[in-house]
């Protein structure tokens, strides 16, 4: 391999420097690109995520001169046996001033379950003007056999909403996630499919 | 100038310094001669060609008439997921990785691949990956039926076969990875002594600018993959809603992987074009650089464009309007590029060999896919047409006459250098004419199928659609049966019936290739060859 | 259309059945009895059913067999060049992206024209010169090979053209994309949620939702020999049990969302397409100018039976629509009693 040129970088060299930039890629793909996208969607309110934790530093000052509508939608994932529902499915409230909203959610087995709710706002504009205070989607619900269990979110809907929405929906899905506690962090198996493999872990 | 050397074993015997091929399975198991190896690929690339088409074959068929005669809906899906992963990870990129290994150190003057070794390595891991992804057809719960684009949650439905889909899936990214730094540091380094890079070829160049782009979205996928993995088994939420995921993020790492996919599949095509136009219009290649300019700025483009695919997930409005400029952004290299190898054709004294014809028929037919996809960039009129047939009949376009097309122009242009001899030019016409019209007979009808409303991907469809299904379904039989044609061709050459080939083949080609002997000897450029004036592109 | 019975376009199906269903299937939430569960999603099940179906049919289904060859075998032969040369032979053919029946619809398919003029103009341009190439420079005619390889006043004129053509091109889709993201005011919310293999329709704050899955007809056709030939059954896998009702002239917002995996909502009459996905609430919506039936299916890869899921939208007058949505309602509040009193 005479013709290598002198100013080159050895073959051994260029190699592992190019390995390197693959592995690169890979932590990248892992490591970089999900948490970018959570950021992304924060900012744009895409896929009408919210944020998982309690806002701070809220005040709740209502803007008496602007109403809004506020619709409720629920649904249960994979046929999951519960009976979920919003307490009203619409209200009319003022940006910027604080609200509370019930669900109420029953558990259709006689075992003990855990459900997480995993909450979506249309449209995905307003997700990042959706402030909670307080709301069961914070952490993952555990009932009893055949409980029923009534469960309220705190929000303020920021007076800085866009006007071009009159509207807000939130919805709330909600994912049987198993039937004891430790179980609670674990995603749902999908394999699982229907209620037939629930209630035996 | 052309001294036809008519034993390939007169270079294989020649010296004890320089030995042969070994003999037997050894020669191949332990391969690390570059042309071994890329013999290796394009035989292994053409039986998961027909692999693939036997299953597209499947499909068409069951699609003849509305209702369901053959297979059940199921195995369709399976059917539809396996054809797509074969033929994109194992008829294609093994063949364009095929050809880099024949010509590009040929092209440049270099005795080998730069790591013999490695490119062995990368070479058996095919099959291997394979093996393993054919096998899942034999699983509980059947082969991956969820599309190649493996969304979830519907791929965590996967019965058995879900982690080897991961791990032939992950086999394959390594080999390309492999196979990409091979060509890179080969590139770089090997180039004989005069050869500056602006004076490469453009099937080099070309490769050069894919292997870039394997190298930095394989691992993307492979990450995307191995995200898969551990929401189905170990616990991790990526992409389940339940714990915080979102799978939509799939379909962004997956494009981001998957759009510079569609351009690792159709650049070496455009280099393997941009020498063979030159060669038959006996006219230099028009706009050398700026072809270069167009191949990088495509790729660049590639990398921004990728949630195109994705315009109906739910997408703000700025993400929209960004995808869709960045989208038509593309057209502008790509256009260039038609327009010089249009120019290159102009004025010149062109014949209408095999080769050109396929070229023709690649420049004639990509662009057709390329309006199409001009077409699916408009963001309404994407609504309409995502995840149609419209869609179908776009990709096939820009992949089977654009990306196959260019692969077999390559083989009819090279292999009289690869054997020494010629194929049969009457029979290599015959081909590409069955081929050209059969793929339009199976894949234009698509176009109105899709913008009447036919969704793609499924085993079945109303009644209205039935007359095009019909004419698709003859076309693929037609185009799948005339590529036994080539087989034969390919083998005549390979048991050295037909007309000797000379030194040069063509009439006064450009390049390095042409300075060895036909068949090309087992070691060639041992000492690197002065590039002159005659063999140097610019 | 908006005078005489409402129902009368709901496909001959007898209002106790379809109360039956809505009873059955009515809240998502709940534990679904077995049959109704497999129903829906175990086509086994379904096939099992069929099964005795078809027993009980034995001697129609053997002619209805010896009559699908004898179709198959004629479409062979006919199929193919009959159809390539008229192109107009057959009514159904559709050759073109519908113009639908909304105000967006027909702007997209403006658009979809302007741009297939564009390549048309472009492809005469391009093809032309390469054809006038390959039949004037070719050495058979004696062509001498120029030696050009640069021009860069051509090279510059041919990147700037098609910048300018695109802006065009991209230009009036994005006014229409802005409307198309513009769901304020719906006279009317729809929350469609996508299963497998069926669509979930519920009237935001009206009471009446319910399950709409591929109509029995074509059901017992879709199985691998049924017997029946899908030529015979009227909107074969594009018809449903219970269709989508929306009023004539009104906005109507679709709020999707998904079950289990990813769907998607395709009428391309309303020029509708848009994911469902678990976990997430995706919204678009519509304003169908013209009363009818439209079409639509599953877009999106969901598995086995997604080529079995179609969307059919019915559009009626006002009237028609709200003695609909009253019968529907009281329908829902005989099923919500009759759930108290189990309780």
């Amino acid at each position: 391999m005479s013709n290598k040129k002198p100013e080159s970088v050895s073959t051994n060299a260029l190699t592992a420097r190019l390995l390197l930039f693959a592995a690169g890629m890979f932590v990248f793909g892992v490591f970089v690109l999900p948490p970018v996208y959570d950021v992304f969607c924060e900012v744009t309110g895409l896929g009408g995520k919210t944020k998982g934790q309690a806002a701070e530093n809220v005040v709740a000052v209502a803007d008496e001169s602007r109403e809004l509508s506020l619709e409720f939608v629920t649904t249960v994932n994979q046929y999951a046996p519960w009976e979920f529902r919003p307490a009203v499915e619409k209200m009319t409230i003022h940006p910027g001033g604080l609200y509370e909203a019930m669900f109420v959610a029953q558990n259709l087995t006689d075992q003990f379950r855990v459900a997480q709710a995993v909450p979506s706002v249309a449209p995905a504009q307003a997700a990042s003007y959706f402030k909670k205070l307080d709301c069961f989607c914070f952490s993952a619900q555990e009932f009893l056999p055949g409980e029923v269990k009534e469960m309220p979110v705190r929000f303020i809907v920021d007076s800085d909403l866009p006007d071009f929405i009159d509207t807000i929906t939130l919805s709330y899905t909600f994912f049987d996630t198993g039937g004891t506690t430790d179980d609670a962090a674990m995603p749902e198996n999908m394999d699982h499919g229907a209620d037939s493999a629930h209630g035996t872990r | 100038m052309s001294t036809a050397v008519l034993d390939g074993h007169a270079a294989d015997d020649s010296s004890e310094h320089d030995h042969g091929p070994a003999k037997g399975w050894r020669r191949w198991l332990y391969a690390t001669n570059h042309k071994d190896i890329g013999s290796m690929y394009l035989i292994f690339s053409l039986l998961m060609f027909f692999f693939g088409g036997s299953m597209a074959l499947v499909i068409r068929t069951e699609l003849f008439t509305p209702g369901l005669q053959f297979i059940d809906p199921a195995f369709f899906n399976q059917m539809t997921t396996m054809h797509a992963l074969i033929m994109v990870f194992g008829a294609v990129m093994p063949a364009f990785v095929g050809l880099a290994n024949w010509m590009i150190p040929l092209m440049i003057g270099a005795p080998d691949m730069a790591l013999p070794r490695m490119n062995n390595w990368s070479f058996w891991i095919l099959p291997v990956a394979f093996t393993i992804l054919a096998s899942t057809l034999f699983m509980p719960g059947g082969a991956p039926a969820s599309g190649w684009t493996m969304y979830p949650p519907l791929v965590l439905q996967t019965g058995d076969a879900f982690p080897f889909l991961i791990f032939s899936v992950h086999l394959m990214g390594i080999s390309s990875i492999m196979g990409a730094i091979n060509v890179i540091v080969t590139i770089i380094n090997m180039r004989a002594p005069d050869m500056s890079l602006l004076k490469m070829p453009m099937f080099v160049w070309t490769w050069l600018i894919t292997a870039y782009l394997l190298l930095a979205v394989m691992p993307v996928l492979a990450g995307g993959v191995t995200m898969l993995l551990t929401d189905q088994f170990f616990g991790t939420s990526f992409f389940l809603a339940a714990g915080g995921g979102d799978p939509v993020m799939f379909q962004h790492i997956f494009w981001f992987f998957g759009h510079p996919e569609v351009y690792i599949m159709i650049l070496p095509a455009f280099g393997v074009v941009s020498e063979i136009i030159p060669t038959f219009s006996r006219k230099p290649l028009f706009g050398h650089d700026s072809m270069v300019y167009a191949a990088s700025s495509i790729a660049f483009l590639s990398f921004i464009v990728w949630a195109h695919h994705m315009f109906t997930t739910g997408m703000p409005l700025t993400g929209q309007m960004f995808f869709m400029f960045s989208t038509l952004l593309i057209a502008v290299p790509t256009g260039v590029k038609v327009f010089n190898w249009m120019a290159t054709m102009w004025k010149g004294s062109m014949t209408f060999e095999t080769p050109m014809l396929f070229s023709l028929g690649f420049l004639f037919l990509f662009t057709i896919g390329g309006f199409s996809g001009l077409m699916l960039a408009i963001v309404p009129a994407d609504i309409q047409y995502h995840d149609s047939y419209f869609v179908v009949a776009h990709f096939h376009y820009v992949l089977v006459p654009g990306s196959i097309f260019g692969l077999m122009a390559a083989v009819y242009y090279w292999i009289p250098k690869w054997t020494g001899y010629f194929y049969n030019e009457r029979l290599g016409q015959i081909h590409f004419w069955l081929s050209t019209i059969f793929v339009n007979v199976t894949f234009f009808p698509m176009h109105f199928l899709g913008l009447a409303g036919m969704p793609r991907r499924i085993p079945d469809y109303s009644t209205q659609f039935a007359d095009f299904n019909s004419i698709a379904s003859i076309g693929a039989i037609g185009f799948g049966f005339s590529q036994l044609l080539f087989v034969y061709i390919v083998f005549q050459c390979v048991r050295k019936k037909g007309a000797v080939a000379t030194q040069e083949v063509w009439d006064n080609p450009q390049g390095l290739e042409w300075t060895v002997p036909s068949p090309a000897p087992y070691h060639t450029f041992d000492t690197p060859p002065k590039v002159t004036a005659e063999t140097a592109f610019s | 259309m908006q005078a005489g019975d409402p129902f009368s376009k709901l496909r001959g199906v007898p209002i106790g059945v379809r109360q039956r269903r809505t009873q059955a299937l009515n809240f998502p939430g709940k534990r679904l009895s077995d049959d109704d569960w497999h129903d829906g999603n175990c086509a086994n099940y379904i096939l099992r059913l069929d099964g005795h179906k078809k027993e009980n049919a034995s001697a129609q289904w053997h002619t209805a067999d010896c009559l699908s060859e004898k179709l198959m075998i004629r479409k062979i032969l006919t199929g193919a060049l009959t159809l390539l040369a008229a192109g107009t032979a057959s009514a159904d053919w559709e050759l073109n992206m519908p113009r639908g029946v909304t105000e967006l619809s027909a702007a997209t398919q403006d658009i979809h024209m302007v741009i297939f003029w564009w390549c048309v103009a472009i492809a005469v341009v391009v093809f032309g010169a390469m054809i006038y190439s390959i039949f004037m420079h070719r050495k058979s005619k004696g062509a001498v090979p120029a030696k050009f390889s640069h021009n860069m006043a051509a090279e510059v004129i041919w990147t700037a053209i098609p910048v300018v053509i695109l802006i065009v091109m991209a230009v009036p889709s994005a006014e229409l994309m802005i409307k198309l993201e513009d769901t304020r005011d719906p006279d009317l919310t729809v929350v469609v949620t996508g299963y497998q293999w069926k669509w979930h329709y519920s009237y935001q704050g009206e009471d009446v939702a319910f399950y709409s899955t591929l109509a029995r007809a074509s059901q017992a056709a879709r199985r691998r020999d049924s017997g029946i030939d899908p030529e015979t059954v009227e909107n074969y896998l594009l018809d449903v049990d219970k269709p989508l009702v929306v009023p004539v002239d009104a906005k109507v917002r679709i709020l999707l969302t998904s079950n289990d995996v990813l769907h998607s909502w395709w009428v391309s009459d309303l020029a509708i397409k848009k994911d469902a996905i678990p976990g997430f609430m995706n919204e678009t919506w519509f304003k169908a100018e013209v009363p009818g039936i439209y079409r639509g299916q599953c877009a999106e890869l969901c598995g086995m039976d997604h080529g079995y899921m179609p969307i059919v939208v019915e559009v009626v007058g006002q009237e028609a629509f709200d003695a609909w949505l009253l019968n529907e309602k009281g329908a829902v509040t005989s099923v919500a009693s009759a759930e108290g009193d189990l309780r």
